[in-house]
């Protein structure tokens, strides 16, 4: 497929843009951060987003969403990146309706995909168990007492756990952490018996949270997919939610990339415009082919996905490593080339460099996806 | 779309029939179809395919048929190409005249020198060099001095080009000039010349690859008829960018790994003959990590290619993509064979003889070759000053 929009999708975008430029921009984030928000978000942008219809972007039309698949998801993830929206976006509409939609039993999306598409419900993925992506590594187990499930132990880094109805947890129902088989998910209510959230505070200012189970019992109907075969399901839509990331990470370095170039443009020292300078030019111009860089792999992973091609997990690791490293250097030189002025609060360069060392830990940071980019090529 | 149907059947009923089997094997490089009054075909059938294909106008496919080319729309050049990819056909013609002097004629020249110089080229009869650099005038290219005086029926030229490729197999030069010593970039005008004019001397210079692809070329005293101008007198530096840009695009696609014994592919494969493997992994790890960058920078840069071809088929224009691809594909060629070195060790070090293979003994010289990858075209410096002002806007000092 060509790597262009059409004619839908760039109105979606054009969409996106406004929506979140005016309704959301990066006061919105501050005035949750500053006010001490219980929530994280912002419930009233939370409801346009439903009526605009990107929460069940993933669900198809006859239950409820508008089925623009990965290629419209990724394009909303990339506009709200660029404004630091706070939303549940990514934990409801790509997570957790992607792990539904991937794994749940029909009377499971019956129920619970028309909520996530109206608003009514959030999600939340508890995978993580250790400060670094890897979905292998789960040790929290599930035991099977009767027609009941019995969950322990403890899940980190659960982005808007705090605030999710319902938790899609990843437990194992046998083997050993590393073992790729034995792997289940359920679905468990977060005011359950024996489940404590507790919210963590990101550098960030957005939604996370440490989740302790102890002796949670759930009955084997929750479950989401066949017990002990979660691995390829989930995956999937990991990389789903990876490529999602990278966008929202590339509308991160376009904003910081166009905020410095304007004030390369504005900004005078010595009695001229530092933009004229040649040390400042280069490194301009290097970061332009390096954002052009990011959008072809990103638009390259979210086509992957959204053909289903065969190699979306290679395109998928080329996004998640390149916009990690990408994010890091851009984020960066938007401090530097700001000078003091970007070391303050008052500036938005903090808030973006602060975003993109949490997104790039999301889901497995470059490392991760560089090992394995490597190992699925076969060396 | 029956159209195109039909002319991919024809096409590849054409190619089968006429493409030598000889001409659908892998290219040793002096067998390159460089065309010309002097062309050396050390395979008669080098010969015999590009007279086949220039006879449909095919060595220029999109180019109008009123001037020798094959007058193919973009859907039906790009059917050729797959088509003579199938077959792994050899490209027969590889020339200056067609990648950049060509396309610039087709926007500037008059038709009556559109009608003498682009049916050679197509037919690769004459063979041409670019004479823009001078030994005083390389990243500052319009501080060019090569005058050439109007003598009332003629010009006459003199000064010193450099950085001429393959000037001592050339037929002709196409020139940048000075008309006008008053101005700078407004004095500079567009030159065709005959290189067996009395006055015209090329000497290789060796480089230290120790191959000699360029040249020194002295004008001393040179008489060119005026209807040799392209454009208008005084002009000529907007036909020298536009020019530039196509030389840009065609030297960055060496980003893509031409140069086959280098090639992708092989990296990781040459990693674990020198490394070992552990499992299916290079077992060096900062070696497996060092070409998995390299490879996905590769993969990224592809990408950007095929997505700016792909915006300009949907008519999204990428703003000075030719100086961004420059730039980035050179780099990367670059490292690619540094971390060719690297992975081959002292195996990538042998100048000739005993002790290496010729693939080992090309990647070398390849290496050193590549470093000027991103200086001739426009300096990697010079890209980014480009992308700076028109891409970004920012001022001039």
């Amino acid at each position: 497929m060509a790597l262009v929009l059409t004619e839908e999708q760039t109105m979606l975008r054009d969409m996106a843009k406004q929506f979140f430029t005016e309704q959301v921009p990066v006061t919105n984030l501050r005035k949750l951060r500053d006010e001490e928000s219980a929530d994280g978000y912002d419930k009233a942008v939370w409801q346009q987003i439903v009526e605009l219809g990107f929460a069940g972007i993933l669900i198809p039309e006859e239950q409820g969403g508008t089925g623009f698949g990965p290629i419209g998801l990724g394009i909303v993830m990339q506009e709200a990146g660029r404004t630091l929206a706070a939303t549940p976006l990514y934990s409801t509409a790509i997570l957790g309706a992607g792990l539904i939609l991937a794994s749940g039993s029909e009377a499971q999306k019956a129920e619970l995909l028309p909520k996530i598409a109206s608003g009514e419900l959030l999600t939340a993925l508890a995978l993580e168990e250790t400060a670094h992506h890897n979905p292998k590594q789960v040790a929290m187990t599930a035991e099977q007492n009767g027609d009941q499930i019995i969950l322990s132990g403890q899940k980190s880094f659960v982005i808007d756990g705090h605030i999710a109805d319902k938790l899609i947890v990843v437990a194992r129902t046998s083997g050993a952490a590393g073992d790729a088989n034995g792997l289940s998910m359920f679905l468990v209510d977060a005011k359950a018996k024996g489940v404590t959230v507790t919210r963590t505070h990101m550098v960030d200012s957005r939604n996370a949270a440490n989740v302790n189970f102890d002796k949670v019992s759930v009955p084997a109907s929750d479950a989401l997919g066949p017990l002990g075969a979660a691995m390829a399901e989930l995956e999937a839509v990991l990389d789903l939610g990876r490529a999602c990331i990278a966008a929202e990470m590339l509308g991160g370095i376009e904003a910081v990339f166009d905020t410095t170039l304007a004030y390369l443009k504005e900004r005078k020292q010595f009695g001229v415009i530092i933009g004229t300078f040649q040390a400042l030019k280069h490194r301009a111009a290097e970061m332009f082919c390096e954002v052009e860089l990011c959008h072809s792999v990103v638009l390259d992973a979210l086509s992957a996905l959204d053909e289903r091609r065969n190699d979306v997990p290679r395109a998928v690791s080329l996004a998640k490593a390149r916009l990690g490293d990408a994010a890091r250097v851009i984020s960066n030189e938007g401090v530097q080339m700001h000078g003091g002025i970007g070391m303050t609060d008052a500036v938005d360069m903090g808030l973006y460099l602060k975003r993109a060392r949490v997104q790039a830990q999301m889901l497995g940071d470059t490392n991760f996806h560089r090992a394995r980019y490597a190992e699925l090529g076969g060396y | 779309m029956e159209n195109l149907d039909t002319f991919r059947a024809e096409t590849r009923a054409w190619l089968e029939e006429n493409c030598p089997e000889s001409m659908r094997t892998p290219m040793p490089e002096r067998e390159t179809p460089w065309g010309g009054r002097n062309a050396d075909y050390p395979n008669p059938d080098t010969k015999l395919w590009l007279d086949r294909m220039a006879s449909r106008g095919w060595t220029a496919p999109e180019w109008p048929a009123e001037y020798g080319g094959g007058g193919l729309s973009k859907d039906q050049a790009r059917i050729l190409q797959q088509e003579m990819s199938r077959i792994n056909a050899r490209t027969p013609l590889a020339s200056f005249g067609l990648w950049m002097l060509g396309p610039a004629l087709l926007e500037f020249a008059s038709v009556e020198q559109k009608k003498k110089y682009l049916g050679e080229i197509v037919r690769g009869e004459i063979r041409w060099c670019q004479g823009y650099s001078e030994p005083g005038a390389g990243s500052d290219l319009a501080g060019l001095q090569t005058k050439a005086e109007d003598k009332g029926d003629h010009y006459l030229v003199n000064g010193q080009k450099v950085w001429t490729s393959y000037a001592d197999h050339c037929d002709w030069i196409f020139c940048l000039v000075r008309t006008d010593s008053s101005v700078k970039h407004d004095g500079i005008s567009f030159l065709l010349i005959d290189m067996e004019t009395p006055g015209v001397e090329a000497r290789p210079i060796k480089l230290i690859s120790g191959a000699s692809p360029f040249c020194e070329t002295f004008l001393t005293d040179v008489v060119v008829p005026k209807e040799n101008l392209v454009g208008e007198l005084n002009k000529g530096w907007t036909i020298a960018k536009r020019l530039l840009e196509h030389e840009r695009t065609m030297i960055s696609a060496m980003g893509m790994g031409g140069g086959g014994a280098a090639s992708m592919g092989g990296m990781e494969a040459m990693a674990k003959e020198n490394f070992g493997e552990d499992g299916d992994k290079i077992a060096d790890p900062a070696i497996r990590e060092a070409v998995t960058n390299h490879k996905m920078d590769h993969q990224a840069f592809a990408l950007t290619l095929k997505r700016a071809a792909d915006e300009a088929k949907a008519g999204q224009g990428v703003g000075a993509a030719a100086s961004m691809f420059k730039y980035y594909g050179t780099e990367l060629n670059k490292r690619r064979f540094e971390l060719l070195l690297d992975v081959m060790g002292t195996q990538a070090l042998g100048w000739e003889g005993e002790g290496f293979d010729p693939r080992e003994l090309s990647i070398t010289r390849s290496w050193l070759r590549s470093k000027g990858n991103s200086i001739e075209g426009g300096t990697s410096e010079v890209q980014l000053n480009v992308i700076a002002k028109r891409v970004l806007g920012l001022p001039d000092a």
